[in-house]
């Protein structure tokens, strides 16, 4: 949308700059990146922690490293009300069929992390009760390696997924 | 007011109930007979105040014979001492009587043991697996059976080596 | 609304309105319920008529993996075991290879085990004040508990390295010597402590709904409790007074100065004011360790077998080899470089033989069977976790009471299902 110049009025910029910010500044943007930010601002995971990874990730939830700077300290009980499901901790192979049916229940869009190096591949434990790595079961999203992963590590995690979450387009 | 019971003494009495037994590193150990089992914990409780059974499990011998050791561990809780008591098991007949009417806490580690070795505990209320899943096939704490991990096959799946996997 | 006309509900043979009840499922994904423990409740209305606790959702292989690693590998499964509490899954395993090798860690050593370790019953205390109040309800107490959670993983990880899983307990000692950070850091810690759990205590003792939640709630007799191998706080609040670090002490317990909190109510209350009372214990513990402290001393056994040869030192950029000892082996010595070889990677050989180490875990009694037959690698290792004995207690402390006191029973139980299912 051409801007129009008013003379007298000193903006320090060149047109072409000022066309950009204006652009920018209202709310012309796709409708793609408008639900990508949307999404990416609060949301809601779905409590699955099983093992060691599970008090790390309640370590990030809790004040010190509070996971409600981001709206996401509302842990969902229920998985139809959330979007995120961070798997955190060893997956058994009893609690397999578990983990996809609390998956499925999940209403899209949703998304998958992987916490630790038992959910993102078996871990130190290959053996016949651990599943080696929940990506034979769940699409994921993104893995956090560590054992357990540091509440910065996780953190950093949750930013890349929502990194991917604003980026990614959604009407395809 | 103690039951305690010094080491010296309790082996010398044990000893002369069960005459196989044996003292190492600070620690009783009688071997019985499967059929002498129930006699020999209640005695053990009645007499030695070894009336807490800490835990059951097995261990498996497969060049030996008998192949199958299940051993239970008693704890005086007033006196302090310990004891334990082995059982042996041959391969063929892996069959040993429950101490659950007796210790109630030995239903789940039965339970366990069952799982591991297979090892079937009559008398239990309720012998099924406790810790893998209900349709597991096979009794994996067994030293011929493999440790498993990326080539385990449980419900026909089959998941490849980790390195092998690619997801892009 | 509408009167349900009663002529219309379904009658049985006798003329008497049918009822039914109805069984659920709760578990093992649930916010309540203390980690993947699945519950199959048969409910009257509100009332529990039946519960069956069913657990194995986390069973990991632990005991079958260690038969396939070194000795030393060993303490990285078993301290996964017990999660919340790796330091005495870790203690209880090294002090029961150790007496199989015939062997006793130096006294430091044995000084930094039993500070840690009471470090971690404090920690771990934290963690079911903050759940147990989570479930109940009390959302703040679960802030407040991770808050004081945090301050204990910090000289966690300025000391081993890491927050949780430390592996630092290993055969023979200590991996490495408290630093003065460290140090610091504790005796910070040990003043700041008390005061919070006067706060806990503010918040809870006289508030009217954690007492209607817990009094009277969960009931498990002494006599119950011993039959079911029930252990730790739940039996001394019972009136029992059993703790293995004063009935068989180990790693020098018996020269501490320390009470054994006991209560004879045997509910959920008593067990809350059990736990907060040992957590002020331990911390009297660790301020006598502090003073044992002053003295050096080696943190790790001299016999050249069994000592894991690694020397770490905290540097600039965190926990790393000692350059000393790095120049020693890779330039000075090539003895030494073979038997560090040697030792890292084929492991100890420990003599034949069977072993039974119990600790006193902050869930109770928390055994280790070991089984030697030789060799470089364990052939048996049986953990006995307390919490696997403690569950078998749910149906009786929980059928007749409502759904809610269930949660708050087996709150008070405490389980930690990585230790039941190992």
């Amino acid at each position: 949308m051409p801007v129009e110049r008013i003379e007298g009025v000193q903006l320090g910029k060149t047109p072409e700059e000022v066309e950009e910010e204006v652009r920018r500044g209202v709310l012309l943007t796709t409708l793609d990146k408008a639900v990508g930010w949307a999404r990416k601002q609060s949301m809601w995971p779905a409590t699955f922690g099983l093992a060691c990874c599970a008090i790390e990730m309640m370590s990030t939830g809790a004040g010190q490293y509070d996971l409600s700077r981001w709206g996401m300290e509302l842990f969902r009980g229920s998985p139809r009300q959330a979007d995120l499901m961070i798997v955190a901790g060893r997956v058994s192979q009893k609690m397999a069929p578990v983990l996809r049916r609390i998956y499925d229940q999940m209403p899209e869009p949703k998304w998958v992390i992987s916490m630790g190096v038992c959910a993102s591949a078996g871990g130190m434990f290959t053996n016949y009760a651990i599943v080696q790595g929940v990506d034979t079961i769940v699409p994921v999203d993104v893995y956090v390696p560590g054992c357990p992963p540091k509440p910065e590590m996780l953190m950093h995690g949750i930013l890349t997924l929502q990194q991917k979450v604003r980026t990614q387009g959604t009407f395809k | 007011m103690s039951v305690a019971i010094e080491l010296g003494d309790l082996a010398e009495r044990i000893h002369a109930r069960c005459p196989d037994t044996l003292v190492a590193r600070g620690e009783v150990t009688a071997i019985v007979d499967r059929d002498d089992l129930l006699d020999t914990l209640a005695w053990f409780r009645d007499e030695l105040d070894l009336g807490f059974l800490s835990s059951v499990t097995a261990t498996d011998r497969p060049d030996g014979d008998p192949r199958y050791w299940v051993v239970y561990e008693l704890r005086s809780i007033q006196g302090h001492h310990r004891a334990r008591v082995k059982v042996g098991l041959p391969d063929a007949d892996a069959r040993i009587p429950s101490v659950t009417p007796m210790f109630p806490t030995a239903d789940w580690h039965e339970r366990e043991t069952f799982d591991f070795y297979g090892i079937e505990f009559e008398g239990h209320p309720d012998l099924t697996r406790i810790l893998l899943p209900d349709d597991w096939e096979g009794h994996p704490l067994r030293k011929t059976e493999a440790l498993g991990g990326v080539n385990t096959r449980y419900h026909g799946a089959f998941i490849p080596p980790v390195d092998t996997r690619t997801t892009t | 609304m509408q009167d349900i006309p009663t002529d219309r509900l379904p009658r049985d043979a006798s003329g008497q309105i049918r009822q039914e009840t109805m069984i659920i499922n709760m578990g093992p994904q649930h916010p309540s319920t203390h980690g993947v423990l699945r519950l199959l409740l048969e409910l009257d209305g509100e009332t529990v008529v039946t519960c069956k606790p069913i657990v194995g959702y986390l069973h990991t292989g632990i005991e079958k993996n260690t038969e396939y690693r070194t000795w030393a590998q060993g303490i990285t499964y078993v301290t996964r075991a017990d999660y919340l509490s790796p330091f005495f899954n870790e203690l209880g395993y090294c002090l029961a290879v150790e007496r199989l090798l015939g062997i006793e860690a130096p006294p430091r050593a044995q000084v930094l085990r039993v500070m840690f370790n009471e470090l971690n019953r404090i920690s771990s205390h934290l963690v079911w004040l903050a759940t147990g109040g989570l479930e109940l309800g009390a959302v703040s107490i679960m802030l407040y508990g991770f808050r004081e959670r945090e301050v204990v993983l910090d000289i966690f990880e300025e000391v081993t390295g890491l927050r949780m899983n430390h592996n630092y307990i290993r055969i023979g000692g200590v991996i490495m010597d408290v630093n003065e950070e460290g140090e610091r850091k504790i005796r910070r810690f040990l003043q700041e402590m008390p005061k919070r759990i006067d706060d806990y205590e503010t918040i809870l003792n006289d508030n009217p709904i954690w007492r209607e939640r817990n009094m009277g709630v969960g009931v498990l007799s002494a006599a119950d409790a011993l039959a079911f191998g029930v252990t730790g706080p739940m039996l001394r609040s019972a009136g029992v007074a059993a703790d293995l670090r004063k009935d068989a002490p180990y790693s020098g317990y018996e020269t501490y100065n320390f009470d054994v909190p006991v209560r004879q109510e045997a509910d959920a209350f008593a067990r809350y004011l059990i736990r907060l009372a040992e957590m002020r214990e331990s911390m009297k513990i660790v301020a006598q360790c502090l003073d044992r402290l002053e003295e050096p001393g080696p943190v790790m056994v001299e016999d050249p077998k069994v000592a894991w040869p690694a020397k770490l030192k905290v540097m600039d950029d965190g926990i790393g080899n000692d350059p000393e000892y790095l120049r020693h082996i890779m330039e000075e010595s090539m003895e030494s470089l073979i038997h560090h070889f040697k030792l890292v990677t084929q492991g100890i050989e420990v003599p034949e033989g069977e072993v039974y180490q119990a600790v006193e875990s902050p869930r109770g009694e928390l055994g280790f069977y070991v089984v030697s037959d030789g060799g470089h690698r364990p052939y048996r290792v049986k953990i006995r976790d307390p919490s696997f004995a403690n569950l078998q207690a749910t149906p009786t402390m929980v059928e007749g009471s409502l759904v809610a006191d269930a949660i708050a029973a087996i709150a008070s139980l405490d389980p930690v299902m990585g230790g039941v299912d190992r």
